[in-house]
């Protein structure tokens, strides 16, 4: 049998002006934050050309929803952006509650706004780790993964799991919060302000971090929104956009919070949003908890689309029915309807859209995801030209892309 | 018999040497992990006391891989050129009065002679890696060590002026046993000058480019494994020692203490390298990583320009007062 013949790079020889060295960063790079792929033309260490390539994580999740129900779909969307796996369950439920028109219960929603924050919180603590350590950083990185160890911690109470939880239902919560829960997250609530001026301590007065920070990057407001960029990347530079805000969904039309907006679109604007964004979800938490109400965390109009007590009962004796039960319930009653809808809610990183056409199946005819990261990995060509090669990574940073979400 | 002495004193050295570098990563992750939250070695045996050993254990039997197309010869000779010309180093550092390998007149030129070469090393591996991001790491080392060599060379032409000798047992000497002989206060200028200078040179954060890994995924030693790569580290750990050592000698009076030490005299030595370590180490644990293009500007802009007017301003001095 013959080797296949393997192609060898070789290190080019410079032998005259406006020769152009090519340098393939990723999907194996430290900085590429999953397995982006971003291919370099170079002059020097500056970016000539900057063209990225995703598909790496591809996992075909919205065709495989077409193949589930919609409350099975639910699973699929904690592999989206898994860092903030509980924001992308909120958004994935709320945008299925449009589509069959199911109410949430009060507590349900205050509950879902919790998490919701929590899972900001979390993603835009590894957010940070990983951008400082980009930078250089590496004592960020460790005191993030400090507080965001905490956060975990509570999801873990919530409902046993760590990174993909499923805890928000269509129609409702899971199961109730715990007391335990809410007393732990209030301590957390309570020192987390002194934790994040920890980490602007380290970084956030720093010449080098400044340095490397300012001016870097720059969108401009036009750009950004031509981009389709949201989130931080947006607020950065200087558009006051947040589906919290403008189109509230849950329980954020109940709780005051402010949009942090940048001027600069820069890399430390970005920066600045996202550092603001962890004090008003702290501000939100602290709301929630106290003005939780009380009664049900599931829906009446739709309790055989969540685990309901009757199914939990059935379950305990023995016989798991929910399934089939499930499958009667649309046959007898024709709550699905025909027509489609957009749902979009404001994620950590963005803003996460679900499109969904409904033939009156119990399965989406199609399922669409209008995930943030892509949009924001399309816009880092654009941003990174005629940058060094240390900018493209501060800028990958302050992006803050997860390839999960991007390749969907 | 005087070669024998001299064979029998340069392994000792070497040990000795060998121990220190061993055990200050050990330092280095302990100290890191005490600024990070979090323990540090704690597996093998006392408080991870044998993990440097378990290290050198295990790097010594990983798989050395050397890539298809790289220059062989080159790219084996690389990390042993760094640690030649580290450990050569060694040989003038005067440890406590008498206790010098080579007591040479020209010692601090013979230091930033070999501490030059041995960017060598890094510049070779980088090119007979045959990798993009080790031929960018090579690059930036060359471009970084040029720049830097400069100005920690004339940052110490005050010291070298003063003290009106390269020796650097007599550069000790004339710094004399009290605390204010010590040249810091005097050369605060070059001392500043030097201290950054010493960061660049042996590549330590803020300025360690050549191996960025978060941009050139370590750079110059991407395709090192095993034992090869531990030299590199080990080389750049005894550099770290060397610079240490001449920041002790040049600017913290040596060997001399607020008083002498009857049994073990270079005591004071040995605390005053390990407060620079400890200094590298905390830097390491605090700040983030220069760009390029900034990080010779800081060299060439700023350092070079004042590390010459504290030449001008010692000498003038100097010519005053006597």
């Amino acid at each position: 049998m013959t080797r296949p013949i393997r192609q060898h790079l070789e290190v080019p020889v410079a032998d005259g002006d406006g020769e152009r060295y090519s340098l393939r960063m990723g999907p194996q790079h430290p900085a590429t934050h999953g397995v982006l792929r971003v291919d370099l033309e170079l002059d020097g260490e500056t970016i000539v050309e900057c063209t990225p390539q995703v598909g790496y994580l591809h996992r075909g999740f919205e065709k495989l929803a077409e193949s589930k129900t919609y409350a099975q779909g639910l699973i699929l969307t904690d592999r989206l952006d898994y860092i903030a796996a509980m924001a992308n369950n909120v958004g994935y439920c709320v945008a299925v509650e449009r589509l069959l028109g199911i109410p949430v219960p009060m507590r349900a929603k205050y509950i879902r706004t919790i998490v919701g924050e929590m899972s900001r919180l979390c993603s835009h603590l590894l957010w940070l780790a990983t951008h400082a350590l980009d930078i250089g950083a590496m004592t960020v990185f460790l005191y993030c993964f400090r507080e965001r160890e905490i956060l975990l911690d509570l999801f873990e109470e919530l409902c046993g799991a760590r990174l993909t939880f499923s805890y928000p239902r269509i129609g409702g919560v899971r199961q109730d919060v715990t007391g335990w829960f809410i007393d732990e997250l209030q301590r957390f609530v309570d020192i987390f302000p002194s934790r994040i001026e920890e980490y602007e301590t380290l970084i956030d007065t720093n010449r080098i971090w400044l340095k490397r920070t300012v001016g870097i990057g720059k969108i401009t407001g036009e750009e950004a929104l031509d981009l389709g960029l949201t989130g931080a990347c947006l607020r950065g530079s200087g558009i006051n956009y947040d589906i919290r805000k403008h189109q509230p969904y849950d329980a954020y039309d109940q709780v005051e919070f402010a949009v942090p907006l940048g001027s600069e679109g820069d890399v430390y604007a970005r920066y600045r949003c996202r550092m603001e964004e962890m004090h008003q979800s702290i501000r939100i938490i602290q709301q929630c908890i106290d003005q939780l109400p009380p009664g049900p965390i599931v829906s009446p109009e739709a309790p055989e689309l969540v685990m309901p007590n009757k199914a939990k009962a059935t379950i305990q004796a023995g016989r798991s029915e929910y399934g089939t039960s499930l499958i009667r319930l649309i046959r007898e009653r024709d709550i699905f309807l025909n027509g489609d809808v957009y749902v979009a809610t404001e994620v950590p990183k963005g803003e996460l859209g679900f499109y969904f056409i409904s033939d009156g199946n119990n399965r989406p005819y199609r399922m669409h995801i209008r995930s943030p990261s892509f949009i924001h990995i399309g816009a880092l060509s654009q941003i990174a030209r005629g940058e060094l090669i240390a900018d493209l990574i501060a800028n990958i940073g302050s992006l803050d892309v997860v390839l999960g979400e991007s390749d969907r | 018999m005087n070669i024998i002495w001299m064979l029998v004193w340069i392994i000792v050295l070497f040990c000795v040497v060998m121990l220190h570098v061993a055990y200050a990563t050990y330092f280095e992750r302990k100290i890191i992990g005490r600024m990070q939250v979090r323990m540090g070695p704690m597996r093998v045996g006392w408080y991870g006391l044998l993990q440097p050993i378990a290290d050198g254990v295990k790097s010594f039997f990983k798989e050395d891989i050397v890539p298809e197309r790289a220059d062989k010869p080159v790219f084996l000779a690389a990390p042993i050129i760094c640690l030649v010309a580290m450990m050569t180093s060694l040989a003038v550092l005067p440890f406590a009065k008498g206790w010098v390998l080579a007591d040479i007149d020209i010692g601090l030129l013979f230091v930033f002679a070999m501490s030059a070469l041995a960017s060598y090393g890094v510049v070779l591996a980088g090119w007979s890696s045959n990798s993009k991001y080790s031929f960018l790491g090579g690059l930036r080392s060359m471009a970084q060590v040029i720049s830097y060599e400069i100005a920690m060379g004339m940052s110490l032409v005050g010291v070298m002026l003063m003290a009106g000798s390269l020796n650097l047992s007599e550069i000790v000497e004339a710094q004399g046993d009290s605390f204010l002989g010590m040249y810091l206060m005097p050369q605060c200028i070059g001392f500043f000058v030097f201290f950054i200078s010493m960061l660049a040179e042996t590549n330590r954060v803020p300025f360690d480019l050549p191996e960025a890994e978060t941009e050139l995924v370590s750079g110059y030693s991407t395709e090192y494994s095993g034992m090869r790569y531990a030299i590199f580290f080990m080389a750049e750990y005894i550099g770290m020692m060397v610079m240490a050592s001449i920041g002790t000698i040049c600017f913290l009076g040596g060997w001399n203490g607020p008083f002498p030490v009857p049994f073990f005299p270079p005591l004071w030595f040995v605390l005053k390298v390990y407060l620079f370590m400890f200094i590298f180490i905390w830097i390491r644990a605090t700040l983030p990583r220069y760009r390029y293009d900034q990080l010779m500007g800081l060299g060439w802009k700023l350092l070079i320009p004042v590390a010459l007017a504290n030449i001008v301003l010692t000498a003038c001095v100097k010519a005053v007062i006597g």
